[in-house]
């Protein structure tokens, strides 16, 4: 497995490098570093000589991918594309245009992007889960009629519908918990509690249809009516037998999610001022801030290659079948 | 079960425990009773060094932790400067280009240089700070750290040992130099390297240390002289500028000219310091009534007292109106009152007017979204406060910016452009047909006065009244300005050679491009208004949308035909606006703020006389001539000077809308016991929804439950 592990991750290299030269490419299609110099200095005063040195000190003033002027290798490095890329896989992302650290930056809203993603997933997996095999349990009931038809509605609705109502009923109207905010430490619990119920309610609909079509499908099988003709109960063949055979499909969809559980939820955090990673490649988009795209991305990147590679992982954890000697 | 059982009793207890008395107070309990004053921002303040800072939102901050020369009074309309860390406001003295003095009346063409010497206030001490903390022999005690030092050092309060001294003249000379610094990139750079002797040089004597010096090294500026400031002992300080300049005053009150301690600069220069973020950009240090204690622009940004204030008193002198409404009761009490500001970040606008409704803001603005939940309108048009609002005590303050949005035509351009009778002819019809009164009515709530021209109210120069309306679109019809006829701007437009919006000549429709940034779903409806407010004068509007970047590329290279921009006063006086329509401010030709690339000789000869003339009857004469021509010449459509609504609870007094000075903190008071009591009565919490959703819960359970039993005591499983 090891040998498997060694191969994924070196196959993850020219991965990064595509994602990166891809990345580098978009951007600069649409942005100058003239541009970016203007927007950084800002648009009252700003001459030209200021736009000059803001690039030549941040090495924008360097051709974009190959240097004519330059020799040998220097063609190649002494680039905007080598300058700014290079490091990133030393795990260095510099500094944003602003001047300030982005693995600073990113080390600090890591934490309340977290804080707010693992409770978020592990609740949501936990609830939905749990009513799909209640569903599935009373399949063909009309416990299970509207349940599906409550799940259909559930999914139907907009999520920013859910934290706006969340927020006017549960803070503004009931007065139980802040409407925004954030703090650090263990004071947050009592920020995190509306944003994560909003989280799993909002998330309930559709993945509790998803996980009851997958038990739904596990129970039509031969196994789980041998079960039944040796007289098991309905919840030891739930629990003993469907759940842990449905946990292929589900495991594909959820594990690799994980890593991105670190990039943090745009609508959520913005309207619950919670200060994660969210919005953090939004707004150097709108800023223009190339530093902070590039790694974001490069960090998105790497981080769903690694979702990828758990998810095959787990595989052979519940499939005893599926093994990576080969 | 039993576990879930315990956890689920154990949670509204968990909530009175952490909460105490209002659940849904996002505060920490230790803040309880606090004089803080609560308040929100929505964008980051990028810059809090003082030599980059330049935008609205930083200013929140930096105004309240460095003190420049000067300031401007807290009451007094029109904005009038008064000292801040000097002594007094210090009077220009005028010299010729053979050094003999010159009266302070001299014209401007016969002076060669204005020296003005600024005296500081002795004993003013800067904020506590580790940049200053000394060793057992008197040296600084964190001038040299390694990494293994700085190792369990993440923010500036981790610094066990800090420290102050008295502030001198050095502390202004130093942060003048760094204006010049290749590193800092200062916004003003450019400007004031034409105006301070000697700072152009510097600058190129910076930037070439820079280049030979090892990347992120420490410059000492104090290395490096600077020909147009001097030191004359501690206290005293004398700028040199080119030629007279009477506005450089109102740079002096802004935090570009604050002092900058050169400990400072060294200490955040260090290896390591910028990859955690300490950096003077981050972390100010000034001599301001505050000091900025806690830093997480992501989250929160907490201001707190300088211990080392030097001490100020609140002002005894207003307007009428500010006497009667009770802003002069403070009169000669010390500053700040308040002890403690915390601005948290609230991106979105609900949450934001829900915490203020809360009573967890003491003031908020209004957004579109709340507009009719805040204010309404009189049957005379006036503005007036809900109920609902003034049932809660909430006051409204208005205030018109000193700003202008304008509609500008591009004079090199073939069709709209030119200043032929034809040409002014068609702007002018276009600026009739454009109903600014209903653009303010429909997309912002009426808060906007129309612009009569470049000045807006407040800036000297503006008029009220018959007198100070634009006659080329407004007639003066029982006591008011009434815009002209579509009849009358289809005249125009006729004589401008466009009949019924086609060419006389070649029958051809006349079609306009506007360029701009717009174009979204948000703008859609603004646009559609704009294009029949063309179609009023059978004119064709073609909307040209692009991105920012391009847009001001276009503006540069003089590609657009009709463009939208606005200007934020930096200070109060008109020159800062119509020198936007200088022609040697063109974009084009020069680079400048002159986006319409207008050039009239006239107007270029009397801008050069009247700005740097005092304001005088004679400037006032020269300013109505110059407004005059921009009217007749119409490069703009006079747009609208916004204004700005500010809603404050009961308990937060002292509160007067000012639109330049942003030092207003230390003003402000706050009723404390009143707002717990508010507070309290507004958040009581309702638990009636816990026992409904155990009700609801049973209710789906125990009939579930049934039925699984029944289930499981059936005798098959059902058919698939």
């Amino acid at each position: 497995m090891l040998a498997y592990i060694l191969r994924r991750l070196l196959y993850a290299v020219p991965i990064l490098i595509g994602v990166n030269v891809i990345t580098f490419a978009l951007f600069f299609i649409v942005n100058t570093p003239d541009d970016m110099a203007r927007m950084q200095l800002g648009v009252k005063r700003v001459t030209a000589e200021a736009v000059a040195a803001w690039k030549s000190e941040r090495g924008y003033d360097k051709p974009l991918f190959v240097n004519t002027a330059a020799t040998g290798t220097g063609r190649v490095t002494d680039t905007i594309f080598f300058t700014q890329s290079a490091r990133m896989f030393a795990g260095d992302f510099g500094r944003a245009e602003d001047g300030r650290d982005i693995g600073h930056e990113i080390q600090s809203r890591m934490g309340p992007s977290l804080a707010i993603a693992v409770p978020t997933f592990v609740l949501g997996l936990l609830a939905s889960i749990s009513l799909a095999l209640l569903l599935a349990f009373f399949r063909a009931t009309a416990l299970d009629f509207w349940g599906v038809v409550l799940c259909v509605a559930a999914m139907s609705v907009s999520g920013l519908f859910y934290i706006i109502g969340g927020q006017f009923l549960i803070s503004k109207v009931w007065k139980l918990v802040p409407i925004s905010g954030y703090a650090g430490g263990l004071d947050a619990w009592k920020f995190l509690l509306l944003p994560v119920f909003i989280g799993v309610v909002s998330g309930l609909g559709a993945s509790t249809r998803w996980y009851r079509t997958i038990f739904l499908e596990e129970i039509g099988k031969d196994y789980v009516r041998t079960a039944r003709a040796k007289g098991l109960p309905e919840t030891l063949i739930l629990f003993r037998h469907v759940l842990r055979n449905a946990m292929i499909p589900i495991l594909t969809g959820v594990v690799a999610v994980i890593p991105l559980l670190f990039m943090g939820s745009l609508l959520t955090e913005s309207f619950f001022g919670i200060p994660g990673l969210g919005s953090y490649t939004i707004d150097a988009i709108n800023s223009q801030d190339f530093a902070v795209v590039r790694a974001m991305v490069f960090i998105g990147s790497a981080l769903y290659i690694v979702g990828l590679l758990l998810t095959d992982l787990s595989y052979a954890l519940v499939d005893p079948r599926i093994r990576f000697d080969r | 079960m039993s576990f879930l059982r315990s956890c689920f009793c154990l949670l509204p207890l968990a909530f009175l425990a952490a909460c105490g008395a209002e659940w849904n107070d996002p505060y920490p309990a230790t803040e309880r009773g606090g004089n803080i004053l609560y308040s929100a921002f929505t964008e980051r303040p990028r810059h809090l060094d003082p030599a980059q800072s330049y935008t609205e939102d930083e200013g929140v901050f930096t105004a309240q932790i460095y003190e420049p020369p000067l300031q401007y009074h807290y009451l007094k309309r029109p904005y009038t400067l008064i000292p801040g860390s000097a002594e007094v406001v210090p009077v220009a003295r005028l010299f010729d280009a053979a050094g003999r003095e010159l009266p302070a009346n001299a014209p401007a063409e016969a002076v060669a240089r204005s020296v003005y010497e600024i005296r500081i206030k002795p004993g003013i001490r800067f904020q506590p700070h580790p940049a200053f903390a000394l060793d057992a022999v008197g040296q600084p005690r964190y001038a040299a750290l390694d990494a293994q030092q700085l190792a369990g050092i993440e923010r500036l309060a981790d610094f066990p040992e800090t420290g102050t001294r008295e502030l001198t003249a050095d502390d202004f000379i130093y942060e003048i130099k760094r204006l010049a610094h290749p590193r800092v990139h200062s916004p003003i750079f450019g400007m004031m390297a034409e105006r301070i002797v000697g700072l152009k040089d510097l600058g190129a004597r910076l930037a070439a240390a820079t280049a030979a010096a090892p990347a992120g090294s420490w410059l000492d500026l104090d290395r490096f002289p600077l020909a147009g400031v001097e030191k004359l002992d501690r206290y005293r300080y004398r700028i040199t500028i080119e030629g007279k300049y009477p506005q450089f005053l109102y740079w002096l009150a802004m935090p570009f000219f604050a002092p900058v301690p050169r400990e400072a600069d060294r200490f955040y220069s260090q290896p390591g310091m910028a990859a955690k973020n300490l950096t003077l950009d981050w972390y100010p240090v000034g001599t301001g009534p505050y000091y900025l204690s806690e830093n997480n622009p992501n989250s929160r940004m907490v201001l707190s007292r300088n211990p080392n204030f030097h001490g100020e008193t609140f002002p005894c002198e207003g307007t009428p109106a500010d006497a009667a409404s009770g802003l002069l009761a403070d009169c000669g009490k010390p500053l700040p009152f308040i002890d403690q500001a915390v601005f948290t970040r609230e991106k979105e606008g609900i949450p934001y007017w829900n915490k203020f409704l809360q009573g967890y803001y003491d003031a908020s603005g209004i957004s579109s979204d709340s507009f009719d939940q805040a204010v309404r309108f009189s049957g005379g048009g006036e503005v007036q406060l809900t109920d609902d609002m003034r049932d809660k005590g909430i006051r409204l303050l208005t205030s018109v910016r000193a700003s202008l949005f304008y509609m500008g035509f591009n004079l090199l351009d073939p069709v709209v452009g030119g200043l032929s009778e034809r040409n002014r002819k068609l702007r002018q019809a276009i600026s009739i047909a454009i109903d600014q009164e209903e653009f303010i009515s429909i997309f912002m709530n009426g808060r906007g006065v129309p612009a009569m021209g470049p000045l807006p109210p407040g800036i000297f120069g503006y008029e009220e009244g018959l007198a100070g309306i634009n006659p080329v679109v407004y007639d003066w019809i029982d006591g008011k300005a009434r815009r002209k006829s579509v009849a009358e701007a289809k005249r125009l437009l006729a004589e401008a050679g466009f009949p019924n919006g086609r060419d006389a000549k070649t029958g051809e429709p006349l079609v306009v491009n506007l360029d701009t940034t717009g174009g979204g779903m948000g703008d859609k409806s603004n646009l559609d208004w704009l294009t029949r407010q063309f179609a009023k004068i059978d004119v064709q509007l073609v909307v040209r949308a692009t991105d920012f970047n391009r847009f001001q590329e276009k503006l540069r290279k003089g590609a657009v035909q009709i463009y939208y921009l606005g200007w934020n006063a930096d200070y109060p006086d008109p020159e800062n606006f119509l020198f936007l329509l200088n022609g040697r401010e063109g974009r084009l030709a020069h680079g400048g703020e002159n986006s319409s690339n207008y050039a009239n000789p006239e107007f270029d000869r009397l801008f050069e006389q009247m700005k740097n003339r005092d304001s005088d009857a004679e400037r006032l004469a020269m300013i109505r001539r110059m407004v005059s021509l921009v009217r007749q010449d119409a490069p703009w459509v006079f747009g609208f000077h916004p204004k700005s609504y500010t809603l404050s609870h009961a308990w937060l007094l002292n509160r007067k809308p000012s639109e330049v000075g942003n030092n207003t903190l230390k003003y402000q008071r706050i009723d404390v016991a009143e707002r717990a009591r508010r507070r309290h009565e507004w958040n009581r919490p309702v638990l009636w929804p816990f026992a409904l959703g155990a009700a609801a819960l049973a209710a789906l359970l125990l009939p579930a439950w049934g039925a699984y039993r029944r289930r499981e005591r059936g005798t098959s499983a059902p058919q698939e």
